[in-house]
């Protein structure tokens, strides 16, 4: 933690660098933007482990009805009481972790992973910069992710749980379950919105005022470019939620009824409320975000792919000025796709004829993004690692889910669709073997520049072969449940719904056995998934301390400026002054010395 | 390590970081209040009926007046910090943080008063006119008629006599605060004595009246529970109240440590000055809006 | 205005700092605009008195109450941005983020109102069934 040799002003300022600060400023209260990076990255993997341990306990809930959960069912009871006698799953403990699911891995892990984690490690270091803007607001921005996360994760533990009424949380269902949890999901809410708007000015702000000498906007990595569109679509579709939030908490603590429509009966008595709110308030208010968030979480991947491939295949990424177009475009169009998820509110034709309209626009420069990455491989002498590994798979997956997107887009197929486990094949695909197989590729990416040593090979390629077929038995046969017709959010699996249909076999409407027995196949897949993780985390822990010692600072001999530092990089990141001539991906070019040409590397005298 | 362009703005941009910064915050702010403006509008369009006239006028143009007074004042503490005059600029910021204080008494009372206030709704017609005639005499509920004709705007309207909408306005002996009929049960209380307010066109209000709870179907001091309008009200005065409270403790901070940052880092100085005129400026700009749409249409 | 800090960052920026706003720093600049400042505030204390008469006068059309409420709004709204927080004469960034601000919060806003109102069956907020 020294100093850099960087331009001090001569006037003394309060700011200390010459010392070392000590464990708690260096570890913990730290404001340099790698340790925020960071302690974001360990943050966001441990949620994202709960979540998928929620998820687990859903899936054998859903496998096999009425049965005690193995191994944690006891712990379940133990912690959690009456909601799981006997170890077995209620069906209101399965709408709370089905919440939880949804809201941990988006909330808290995969976009803190994928923007905060990501963006705060290697944006400022991929434009030649010493920090972010505001090292304290960063820091800052952290706590109240912090704060959230935890507020999230004590609500499972208050009497009557936590949020139960959906990831969406849609009123007046959200707002009449009479237990706290919903409250404590809004507190917590509030935290990590306030936590992504501080984090979001922090990155456009670095991004426009921070970059080297000579980085200019066409010079920048895609990588950047996709999180600065990210940051503003943070900035400027969350605080609307922000609102949302606010009003139903309102509703929650003080008997407002912004979301309660009048004349509202719940259990046979009318409610004691004020009435005249309107319950699709919400859900407008909700999916502004809610769709924009969509490309919060698919952007950064897309960023993190694009430097993988570039370096991988040693060539440019192909149409890299169509790539930022297109990305700037799906920023802006996400803003006016949202009502698309709410064609079943009763819309009229007009509106949703609109919204579907702008729907199919915004999938032009997704496709053109992906084209680009697909194009990229073409003619490159592919390095076949593990980073290169999940990034070459996270490009079909998406492509799965981007395509399977289109008929929940139009609204006459979305009515058939709507709902139903299609549904969550298609977001599934698009974020867990999309989005997720892209930060894993990021963590093996970045993980030497991080800790000096490369992760291990061997295990990295077993977790990524596992993790694919895993990813796959899981999600591919949801698309047959859906299309069959089976409804998200039964507790059981659909099996109440096939037994009222005695002489289901052969009728269209019911769900046939194999629909249903699919579920037990699903299971074991997602069990499978779940054994897949395991080479990772032993890989994360051991990798940093007898891993494989990189052999210099640019270890995968990549162009960007972040391997142009010491490994790890220093507080205030470069040994030296940092000015840009060059774009992003100078790879194999003719007449070069080397196959790659460093941003920072200045022009040498013609040789001929 | 010095992070560049603190102070100075970056050439091409032409802003220092702090500027661009609070920018981009308002920006969300825009979008967070907009949102808030938005349920507002979406609320009260769909609505059957709106309240007019709830608010008091004097009190919101006082407030308007005093927030404007402060916009200026911050501006000019700004503009002196930049002729090099610290002294005026503490006059100018003190007489802004005084303006935040002023406003914020002031909605406190706001507050205070709506929180005493109570609807009552009976469970029948007849009962209900029964309390009518018992708090305005023989012409009760014509005058309660008048009161519900006049709070909803429906001058040109036959409006009928609607148990649902018409209520009892007024006053509960002791002046609780925020109670409800929940609470008062809760509380084995069987009555409350009730003051009405004046009828329409006259200042005086009528005697104190029994009201026996079990008569009652609702009972509802002016708080967000009561309806969707004092729902959005408190909603958005109390945030936009949050904000004045926020600016005016990041000012006053200014304000307390001017000395120290004037001979240290002047520039820098004037620069969060501006920063936090900004904002305080946003804040302003946001009670423009929010005074008519709320205390006048 | 004093200069103390000397940040030297990469070749050809350093001699940029101090001009070009000069003349927005002069004093007899600030002078003239701290007149301005008072005449606006003076500009918002009448628009707000006249906001106020115009309740008071009760004129009959809702829709002309409205629309000269928000105009007057608008207006006054227009001084502090653009007076008091320097928005007329700001840089293209900062035009920049505002302009897509204003367009998602018209998006936001008509596009929600469009929905609410384009519905097959009139069921929304405590409307009745058609």
């Amino acid at each position: 933690m020294q100093a850099t040799t960087q331009t001090h002003s001569q006037e003394a300022h309060s700011h200390e660098h010459h010392h070392d600060p000590g464990f708690l400023r260096s570890y913990v209260f730290s404001s340099d933007h790698k340790v925020i990076g960071i302690q974001y990255g360990f943050t966001a993997l441990a949620f994202l482990f709960f979540g998928f341990l929620l998820m687990m306990c859903m899936r054998w809930q859903i496998a096999k009805p009425g049965l005690p959960v193995p191994i944690v069912g006891p712990l379940l009871e133990h912690l959690l009481g009456d909601v799981a006698k006997g170890g077995v799953m209620s069906p209101d403990l399965y709408n709370a972790f089905g919440a939880m699911h949804g809201t941990i891995m988006v909330f808290l892990a995969v976009v803190p992973l994928a923007f905060a984690a990501f963006g705060n490690y290697v944006v400022p270091l991929q434009i030649g910069a010493v920090d972010m803007a505001f090292p304290r607001i960063n820091m800052a921005s952290y706590q109240c992710f912090a704060a959230g996360g935890v507020v999230m994760f004590v609500s499972f533990f208050i009497p009557g749980g936590a949020a139960a009424g959906g990831w969406t949380s849609y009123s007046p269902l959200a707002t009449i379950i009479p237990t706290q949890g919903q409250t404590f999901w809004l507190i917590g809410m509030v935290l990590l919105i306030t936590s992504s708007l501080l984090g979001a000015v922090n990155f456009i702000a670095t991004v426009i005022q921070l970059r080297a000498p000579g980085m200019t906007w066409m010079r920048m990595p895609f990588f950047v470019w996709a999180q600065f569109v990210t940051a503003f679509i943070l900035l400027l579709a969350f605080p609307p939620l922000e609102a949302a939030g606010i009003l139903q908490l309102v509703d929650k603590v003080f008997g407002s009824s912004f979301f309660l429509p009048t004349g509202l009966i719940v259990s046979g008595k009318p409610l004691d409320v004020s009435g005249g709110g309107s319950p699709l308030l919400w859900q407008h208010l909700f999916w502004f975000l809610g769709h924009p968030e969509v490309y919060v979480l698919i952007l950064p991947a897309m960023g993190v792919i694009s430097e993988i491939i570039a370096c991988n295949t040693r060539k440019p990424l192909w149409g890299y000025k169509s790539l930022v177009y297109s990305v700037l475009a799906v920023g802006f169009i996400s803003f006016i796709v949202w009502a698309h998820h709410m064609y079943l509110t009763g819309m009229g034709t007009k509106i949703s004829t609109f919204f579907q309209t702008t729907t199919m626009i915004i999938s032009i420069p997704s496709v053109i993004i992906l084209t680009c990455l697909f194009m990229s491989l073409w003619g490159g002498s592919i390095r076949f690692n593990t980073p290169m590994l999940f990034a070459l798979a996270f490009l079909p997956m998406f492509g799965i889910g981007g395509l399977t997107g289109l008929p929940l887009g139009f609204n006459f197929s979305d009515l058939h669709l709507h709902d139903s486990y299609y549904v969550i094949a298609h977001f599934h695909y698009v974020v867990a073997p999309g989005t997720i197989f892209a930060l894993f590729a990021g963590v093996y990416f970045w993980y030497p520049k991080m800790t000096g040593r490369y992760m291990n090979e061997t295990l990295g390629k077993i977790h990524f072969w596992l993790s694919l077929a895993g990813m796959n038995l899981v999600f591919m046969p949801m698309f047959f449940q859906g299309l069959y017709g089976m409804s998200r959010r039964m507790s059981d699996g659909g099996a109440t719904y096939a037994l009222a249909n005695p002489a289901n076999e052969g009728i269209v409407t019911a769900l046939t056995n194999t629909v249903i027995h699919l579920n037990v196949f699903i299971t074991h897949a997602a069990l499978l998934l779940l054994v897949a993780q395991i080479p990772f985390i032993i890989n994360v822990f051991m990798s940093m301390f007898n891993g494989k010692p990189v052999e210099s600072d640019n270890p995968w001999q990549a162009t960007t400026l972040d391997w142009q530092t010491p490994t790890p990089p220093p507080h205030g990141n470069f040994t030296k002054e940092i000015v840009v001539y060059r774009g992003p991906y100078e790879y194999s070019v003719p007449g070069a010395s080397s196959d790659f040409i460093p941003q920072n590397q200045p022009d040498a005298k013609p040789a001929k | 390590m010095e992070i560049p362009y603190t102070v100075k703005p970056r050439p091409d941009t032409g802003l220092y970081n702090a500027k661009l910064g609070i920018w981009l915050f308002l920006a969300s702010e825009v979008m967070l209040f907009g949102g808030l403006f938005s349920s507002y509008i979406l609320l009260r369009v769909g609505a059957d009926l709106w309240p007019h006239g709830m608010l008091s006028i004097p009190i919101g143009t006082f407030n308007t007046f005093v927030l404007i007074a402060s916009s200026v004042t911050v501006v000019m503490a700004w503009a002196n910090l930049k002729l090099g005059n610290p002294g005026k600029f503490k006059f100018y910021m003190a007489i802004t943080i005084l303006c935040a204080l002023g406003f914020l008494s002031v909605k406190s009372y706001e507050y205070y008063v709506k929180f005493t206030h109570y609807d009552v709704w009976f469970k029948d017609d007849a009962t209900a006119e029964k309390y009518f005639k018992a708090a305005y005499g023989e012409k009760g509920p014509e005058e309660v008629r008048e009161l519900f004709v006049d709070r909803f705007h429906l001058h040109n309207t036959n409006a009928k006599y609607d148990p649902a909408q018409i209520q009892l306005v007024g006053h509960i002996a002791g002046n609780p605060l925020c109670t409800n009929l929940k609470k008062l049960l809760a509380a084995k209380q069987e009555t409350i004595k009730f003051t009405a307010d004046p009828p329409k066109g006259s200042h005086e209000h009528p005697h104190e009246i029994e009201v026996k709870l079990s008569d009652v179907q609702r009972l509802s001091a002016y708080v967000p529970a009561h309806s969707t309008f004092f729902a959005i009200y408190f909603t958005i005065t109390a945030l936009h109240g949050l904000h004045v409270l926020g600016g005016a403790l990041v000012l006053a901070y200014f304000l307390f440590t001017v000395d120290k940052w004037w001979k240290k880092a002047p520039e820098q100085f004037t620069n969060r000055i501006e920063v936090g005129g900004l904002f305080w400026h946003f804040v302003d700009l946001v009670w423009i809006f929010l005074f008519p749409i709320i205390y006048l249409l | 205005m004093s200069h103390d800090h000397s940040h030297s960052h990469g070749p050809g920026e350093a001699c940029a700092h101090d001009h070009g706003h000069d003349d927005h720093n002069s004093p007899e600049y600030i002078q003239k605009t701290i007149k301005k400042y008072l005449m606006v505030g003076g500009i918002l204390f009448g628009g707000t008195v006249l906001t106020v008469l115009m309740y008071y006068v009760h004129i009959p059309s809702v829709a002309i109450t409205i629309a000269v409420a928000l105009l007057i709004a608008s207006v006054k709204a227009g001084f502090v941005a653009g007076v008091f927080m320097h928005l007329s004469d700001e840089r293209k960034m900062i035009y920049g983020v505002l302009l897509c601000t204003v367009f998602f919060l018209i998006g936001l806003m008509a596009l929600t109102i469009w929905a609410m109102h384009d519905q097959p069956f009139q069921t929304m907020i405590g409307g009745k069934p058609a």
